[in-house]
């Protein structure tokens, strides 16, 4: 998921890190001084979530949960998505310091994305028709995501396209856990707290 | 494997690597982040291999310099590097050129091996840098320090409430988990996991929404209006303007040696 330094070339740098500071600079106007904790402390819960492994056969797979939150934050998603992936960067070594805007740009679109797509779903009444939407954009953005980081490789050369061809079928496990964990999250948020989702967090 | 990977990158609550101090501590901050950003720059940037291996053996030096954790620092780039050994083993395959061997009809170019090889150099670099001079300040004075090179401001602090709250949510997390161990859950590859890692998902979210308005309510309290305050002051010590002087002559080389590569 997370592509290194010195993989891509300089217009795929240069392309994706200007689209990601769009992005970013929608996101930091439609975010409130007092949205600040908000997004910070779902910022930290995106940043946890990458952290969980869950087991898969004999490997395992970790979650990534931008369609979750994109639902919840819409364009703020960029600047929160950015923040944790710099973090992870510097002090982990996740990715790299120059491919970070295309690395913030590629997970955080298709959370935009989901956004739009489960707007109206995502507040329906049913639970489950709700926890559907829900499972949709947690699928969804994954399916963007790697098809995102498939063209990134693809337009950086020739030599990468093999691989591109390949991130497509390597992320559809992921795909399937995420639509279940996304499944169970919204019905669970329906039900315990459906003001979370029902009021728009960020307005 | 994934349950130590779990546990030990959890923790993290915006501490710097664990390092001896060193001179390089003493360096401002903003010079740290400025000179290690030009480094990926120049480095990444970089189409001469002698350029990129000067690059990594610097960055050596400066890992060297900074005390860190040899055998930590080496495991985190290693773990990188297992994820780049699929590249070197592809690329020779999918690059046109000059034949090295021959596989199942298949023909791997020297071309595809360099190219793979300078990727692994070039990311390997830039982390080693990376570690030794900005994870090894404290996330919340490279939040500063982004703050001082004018970063905008709301993005900064979000990146501080993200290291405050990361150490509490994480908490949250794990006290979450505790509770279902205690139940007897273990993980597998099968529905009960995913909906009750889905649960335990949601219940999260529900809690940190739930935390941040308590957050803004005591901001609010104490008259928050938008404005956090900076309470270190930075200031370029003649040791700082040493060390720019040493790196910008450095890259300036490094530079050089790629336009001389690229006039051959």
């Amino acid at each position: 998921m997370h592509i290194v330094d010195g993989a891509l070339s300089a217009p795929v740098l240069a392309g994706g890190a200007l689209l990601a500071i769009v992005g970013i600079f929608i996101g930091l106007k439609k975010m409130d001084y007092d949205q600040l904790p908000l997004v910070g402390v779902l910022a930290s819960v995106f940043f946890i979530a990458s952290y969980i492994h869950l087991p898969l056969g004999f490997s395992s797979v970790h979650l990534i949960m931008n369609g979750l939150l994109g639902i919840l934050l819409g364009w703020v998603a960029f600047p929160a998505l950015l923040v944790a992936l710099l973090l992870q960067v510097i002090f982990f070594g996740f990715g790299g310091l120059l491919v970070l805007g295309v690395n913030t740009l590629n997970i955080a679109l298709p959370a935009v994305f989901m956004y739009y797509l489960c707007y109206r779903g995502i507040r329906h009444d049913s639970a489950k028709v709700a926890a559907i939407w829900g499972a949709i954009g947690g699928a969804g953005a994954i399916v963007i995501t790697s098809i995102m980081v498939a063209f990134s490789l693809a337009l950086s050369g020739e030599s990468f396209v093999l691989a591109a061809k390949a991130v497509l079928p390597a992320h559809i496990p992921i795909m399937v856990v995420e639509a279940f964990v996304s499944y169970s999250a919204v019905y669970l948020i329906h039900s315990v707290k459906p003001d979370a989702i029902h009021r728009d967090l960020i307005s | 494997m994934s349950q130590g990977l779990e546990h030990s990158l959890t923790s993290w609550s915006g501490q710097a690597l664990k390092h001896q101090s060193s001179w390089i501590d003493e360096l401002d901050a903003r010079v740290r982040v400025v000179c290690a950003a030009l480094f990926a720059l120049v480095v990444v940037s970089s189409v001469s291999f002698v350029a990129v291996l000067l690059g990594l053996s610097f960055a050596f030096f400066v890992v060297k310099a900074s005390k860190l954790n040899i055998k930590r620092t080496l495991r985190r780039v290693v773990a990188m590097d297992l994820f780049m050994l699929t590249l070197i083993c592809v690329l020779p395959f999918t690059t046109p050129g000059d034949t090295m061997f021959t596989l199942f009809g298949l023909s791997a170019s020297w071309q595809g091996l360099t190219h793979a090889l300078l990727i692994t150099l070039k990311a390997n670099a830039v982390l080693l840098v990376l570690f030794s001079l900005v994870a090894t300040m404290s996330a919340s004075t490279f939040g500063h320090a982004l703050a001082h090179l004018k970063v905008p401001d709301k993005l900064v602090h979000l990146l501080l409430f993200l290291v405050r709250y990361l150490d509490v949510i994480s908490q949250e997390y794990k006290k979450m988990r505790r509770a279902m161990q205690a139940r007897a859950f273990v993980m597998g590859t099968n529905f009960h996991t995913w909906k009750s890692i889905g649960y335990l998902f949601g219940m999260l979210l529900i809690r940190s929404i739930e935390r941040a308005e308590r957050i803004l309510g005591a901001m609010k309290c104490r008259g928050f209006c938008g404005r956090f305050y900076l309470n270190d002051e930075m200031k370029i010590t003649p040791l700082d303007r040493r060390f720019s002087a040493f790196f910008s002559c450095f890259l300036i080389l490094l530079i050089g040696i790629n336009v001389d590569d690229l006039l051959q």
